[in-house]
């Protein structure tokens, strides 16, 4: 069963339109990347799902209509909205006595179990604990459940390049199995790339990009083109050419690796490559709309 | 680190122990209580109000105002001597009155404000839950606290002015034989529960609904409605119909049910209504049906609503 089926999901705010017909299917127990601009509809979509907001389409998520049936779905999804959502008033072992007290999948000695590898208090408030730390905190609550289905949205953003390495590396070690499935929006590409199974590119409320981590590896391809064979490898259409210290790298789409190895040095290129590529081409498409 | 298959077991275990839900009336609780946590004033404010009341008692007792009182004829007597806790019990509903307003008007606001309400919709409590433990605060809640705290007060100031009496070699006897107790205490909670509960249920619902609705200044957009809607009333009819129908909603002085018109102040315990006449007035009934609608709007606003 897939764990979360869209169909020509649409959205719009007034003349605004957020999610503009997205079809997305994600299987049970891979990692997906929601990568775009800001304001392309990564949140918008991402509350969609977890019944924050309502919407025109069709969706499930486990089986269930989101919008109707969020107190049910939350029995198997967890969701980090946004950095700093936690009550500031409350204590954490206030926070942990309520979740033990509303939700079945909670498991409160393991949450204590991770926060004990932190400097988080039971005592404290979450008003005293930094920005770094009320994360740490709801990353232990959330991890401490068993659902079946994690979102985050922008869940690192403001924080620190040791903070947010912690947070993914204790995600991936502490919570993560085939059994679940993660959906990350971030801005923050390179440092979820080796931990996505899956990406999707989203613009102007579109999917324009969606591919396994797999497939991407096969299909794209760099190469940092010797200077005499620029105009043989201009003549094999690059998706994009970018100029860097000492010569330019292009990027290719579905063509061979040994073809490519004669123009200069080959490799995968990275997420953020891809997606300003991807973008570029689609403000290309975009203008010569216009025109 | 565990190894991925160990962690499949694990959950798989987990899943098969844990219970698929909780019922309803646990997320109820739960919510409730994180509403107490959040809004320590729902009993500080009355505990400073009763400490208060108690200081100024004392002090009217050490002046000695039983001297007089004592010695009136029976039927004045009982009246004098139950008088300051007359008082007292009405500077608690008064002090319950306010913290219910208060409260209403940020229930559903600071959690967007502060946005938390992000937090709670990712956790398995529906909105229904959510509202309802909210309005049990006024309904509930706040009159219980109310009744605990001001006869633990009123006990503290029978045991005061007792041994200030026996101090000044009087009858504490006569005392404690005018003052009925336990027959003040009942209709004390009979009286929070209906006239400080029930009856001004549908303003404390409105309030309720206007903060899950406004973005800010909730007391301004609660109260604009309510004094437009009496001033048109007031230029065109020259009446004052709709403001005297809130006012006797929130003080609790309705022609039904203050058994002396012109009474504002709930503050005679003894001589209110008996409960078959509350429970038949067709006031009653419409206020908690007005209640009712402003809460279901009120419930499906909060599926709606996203931090401010």
């Amino acid at each position: 069963m897939a764990c979360i089926e869209a169909r020509e999901l649409r959205k719009s705010f007034g003349s605004t339109i957020a999610l503009d017909g997205v079809d997305l299917r994600v299987e049970e127990g891979r990692i997906l990347g929601i990568i775009g601009p800001n304001g392309a509809g990564k949140t918008t979509a991402l509350n969609a799902m977890l019944g924050l907001t309502a919407y025109e389409g069709e969706l499930r998520v486990l089986g269930r209509d989101p919008w109707s049936e969020r107190d049910q779905l939350m029995r198997d999804v967890c969701f980090i909205a946004d950095v700093a959502v936690l009550p500031r008033w409350s204590r954490v072992s206030q926070l942990l006595d309520y979740i033990v007290g509303v939700h079945p999948r909670f498991d409160r000695a393991k949450a204590e179990g991770f926060l004990a590898k932190t400097a988080i208090q039971c005592a404290s408030k979450v008003r005293e604990l930094s920005k770094g730390m009320v994360t740490q905190l709801h990353l232990a609550l959330v991890m401490a459940i068993d659902a079946r289905l994690l979102v985050l949205d922008e869940p690192t953003l403001g924080l620190d390049i040791l903070y947010r390495k912690q947070f993914y590396d204790s995600l991936l070690n502490d919570y993560f199995d085939r059994n679940r499935t993660i959906v990350v929006a971030t801005h923050q590409v390179d440092e979820i790339e080796h931990v996505l199974t899956e990406v999707v590119f989203i613009d102007r409320g579109r999917i324009v990009f969606n591919r396994s981590m797999e497939e991407v590896e096969s299909r794209y391809l760099e190469v940092m083109v010797h200077p005499e064979k620029a105009a043989a490898a201009r003549a094999l259409k690059p998706m994009q050419e970018r100029t860097v210290f000492g010569g330019s790298i292009l990027l290719f789409e579905g063509l061979d690796r040994q073809q490519l190895a004669a123009l200069g040095d080959v490799r995968t290129p990275s997420i953020t490559d891809l997606f300003v590529a991807v973008m570029g081409c689609q403000v290309g498409q975009a203008q010569g709309a216009g025109r | 680190m565990s190894t991925p298959l160990n962690a499949v077991s694990e959950s798989f275990q987990a899943q098969s122990v844990a219970p698929a839900a909780f019922p309803a009336t646990r997320a109820l609780y739960w919510s409730v209580r994180r509403e107490l946590w959040e809004n320590r004033s729902i009993y500080i404010a009355p505990l400073a109000v009763a400490a208060v009341a108690l200081f100024a008692f004392s002090i009217s007792a050490i002046a000695g105002i039983w001297e007089k009182a004592l010695k009136l004829d029976p039927a004045q007597a009982s009246e004098a001597v139950a008088q300051p806790y007359d008082i007292t019990a009405g500077l608690m509903m008064l002090t319950c009155i306010v913290v219910s307003v208060f409260y209403c008007l940020e229930a559903l606001h600071s959690e967007r404000r502060d946005r938390s309400i992000l937090f709670w919709k990712s956790l398995p409590v529906s909105d229904l839950t959510t509202v309802l433990a909210k309005v049990s605060i006024p309904l509930v809640v706040l009159p219980l606290v109310t009744f605990a705290i001001t006869v633990a007060m009123q006990w503290i100031m029978l045991l005061l002015s007792s041994l200030i009496l026996l101090g000044s070699d009087q009858s504490v006897a006569a005392l404690w034989t005018k003052l009925s107790f336990f027959r003040m205490s009942m209709l004390l909670l009979y009286h929070l529960l209906t006239a400080h509960a029930l009856w001004p249920l549908p303003v404390y619902c409105w309030l309720l609904l206007v903060s899950g609705w406004a973005r800010r200044a909730t007391f301004l957009w609660a109260a604009l409605p309510l004094v437009a809607i009496g001033g048109v009333e007031l230029i065109v009819f020259r009446t004052w119909h709709f403001a005297a129908l809130v006012g006797s909603r929130l003080i609790g002085a309705a022609p039904a049910f203050a058994p002396m018109p012109g009474d504002g102040f709930p503050s005679g315990p003894m001589t209110h209504i008996t409960a078959g006449t509350f429970l038949s007035s067709p006031g009653l009934w419409i206020g908690l049906v007005v209640a009712a609608a402003f809460l279901a709007a009120a419930v499906r606003l909060r599926r709606y609503q996203a931090p401010i």
